[in-house]
């Protein structure tokens, strides 16, 4: 059974911190898929409003970040709620950059749409893959449950490789066709940008592996543990 | 790997010496069994917290180290303690000469209410009858002072009575009184709990400097405070030690979910 704190009103502020930020995750993602739709489907209005809500994702990350403040300022927490409040704020900071790559892309299916079509292929296999990963991450930290985050990590190896293949893809058609090299730039700067949102799911799921586990995974090829 | 294998060095420190060890102790008032069978190390000049809820038998347990348990009618201990190797309940040991090795603190500061303050940093020294030389005397009473951080406030009114000193103040002379006798050990039993913020922090910064002369344990409810002061910590739940480990990895990453439910305060 799991326990809930004797302090209720403690309980609580963890609780509305949980939501608040699944609700950010959730708009996150939204803008994710809508700003690669906007790519795909050429479709302006969608770019613009999907850049629109990132002023409430800003919003996302101020009120969790104060939120935390709050309850490190008032409760002290300690073990698993310690880890829980300095988790969630590298978690805001991830899922707030994740937002702004998103706005990024849908600046570029600006670009793009006030030219002629191009062929995404491998584009939306990438989307996929990344709102995988960022919703397996959330859902790790939420559930405490990190071999469900430990899934996450290699498939950002997976978002690289469609990377590499979408950047040599495009080289080559900009080399056989240098009228394609202005929307060939803006094609590999969207995949270059998925695949930063996949770098920063991967950090998402890191954090979730410490927040359930306790251990920090970071970096480890790097910085060997004893 | 936990925050605690994170801290500059901690994976280069080498294991402090044990200075208290306990096997299996027990520990009863009458038939109530306060301690079931405690194993567990207090290192070297290390700061040793214990922590656990009321009636988990924490107080019991420092009190078992220096032998003031059994000063309780009807109390008992049933185990082995020893303090460097030997055993502190055997047949050659004197309680008293043990005490003086053993220091204790309480929760309450107690200066000896008829004495000065330089009275009640000699009364260890007094008790144990022996002469001390004016200077010798002086001496130990600077010393002693210096030593519990209360040298440079009181040091022009070492005559005026021990009950004038602040609370904090008062607690600090306990210290020196303690530390007059030089000990090994100072157990200190929520040595704050009666005290403001800044007495507390007093007491905190000073624990920095003790160690470095003493091993000392210290039993507090202020979990806050126990992640503060030591380098490892203890818990203990209904007279069983659940947990013991460096501070960090207790109050980041505890192994036990009594330990975890405890600090975070989801317990009872």
């Amino acid at each position: 059974m799991t326990r809930t704190h004797t302090d209720r009103e403690y309980e609580a502020k963890l609780d509305e911190l949980r939501q608040r930020l699944v609700a950010m995750a959730e708009r996150v993602d939204g803008m994710v898929e809508a700003s690669v739709r906007a790519v795909v489907t050429r479709d302006t209005a969608l770019a613009e409003a999907t850049i629109a809500i990132d002023r409430e994702v800003d919003r996302c990350e101020l009120e969790c970040d104060e939120l935390c403040l709050l309850v490190l300022a008032r409760w002290q927490p300690m073990a698993s709620d310690l880890r829980s409040i300095t988790i969630a704020l590298k978690m805001v900071t991830d899922l707030e950059r994740i937002g702004d790559l998103a706005v990024n892309i849908c600046e570029r299916a600006l670009q793009l749409n006030a030219q002629p079509a191009f062929e995404y292929e491998t584009i939306p296999k990438m989307v996929v893959i990344v709102r995988e990963m960022l919703g397996d991450a959330v859902r790790a930290f939420v559930d405490h449950d990190s071999e469900l985050a430990r899934t996450v990590l290699p498939r950002d190896d997976e978002v690289d490789e469609h990377y590499h293949t979408v950047f040599r893809a495009l080289m080559q058609l900009m080399r056989d066709d240098p009228t394609l090299l202005d929307r060939g730039i803006h094609v590999q700067s969207v995949a270059k940008f998925l695949e930063r949102i996949g770098d920063h799911a991967t950090n998402l799921a890191e954090q979730a592996i410490f927040m359930a586990a306790g251990k920090d995974v970071r970096h480890l090829h790097k910085v060997p543990r004893t | 790997m936990t925050l605690a294998t994170l801290a500059p060095g901690a994976a280069r420190a080498a294991e402090p010496r044990p200075k208290f060890v306990t096997h299996q102790l027990e520990a009863w008032f009458g038939t109530n069994r306060v301690l079931k069978g405690i194993d567990m190390a207090i290192a070297e000049h290390q700061v040793t917290a214990i922590i656990g809820p009321s009636g988990c038998g924490k107080s019991t347990y420092i009190r078992c180290l220096n032998r003031m348990h059994e000063m309780v009618p009807s109390a008992r201990i049933a185990g082995r303690v020893e303090l460097d190797g030997q055993d502190v309940y055997g047949a050659d040991i004197d309680p008293v000469l043990l005490r003086r090795k053993v220091g204790m603190v309480f929760q309450k500061p107690n200066p000896f209410p008829t004495m000065s303050i330089r009275d009640n940093v000699l009364a260890g020294m007094r008790l144990s009858r022996r002469k001390l030389a004016k200077s010798e005397a002086e001496g130990i009473v600077e010393t002693a002072l210096r030593g519990a951080a209360l040298w440079e406030e009181v040091k022009d009114a070492l005559k005026k009575p021990g009950m004038d000193l602040s609370g904090g103040q008062q607690q600090r002379l306990c210290i020196a009184r303690s530390i007059a006798v030089e000990p090994d050990v100072l157990l200190m039993d929520e040595p704050c709990s009666a005290l403001d913020p800044i007495a507390t922090a007093r007491i905190e910064d000073l624990l920095h400097e003790l160690k470095k002369r003493y091993t000392i344990a210290i039993v507090t409810h202020n979990m806050q405070q126990a992640a503060r002061v030591s380098d490892r910590t203890a818990f203990f739940l209904s007279g069983e030690l659940v947990e013991m480990a460096a501070t960090n990895t207790i109050f980041t990453s505890p192994s036990d979910q009594r330990t975890e439910d405890y600090i975070t305060g989801k317990f009872g």
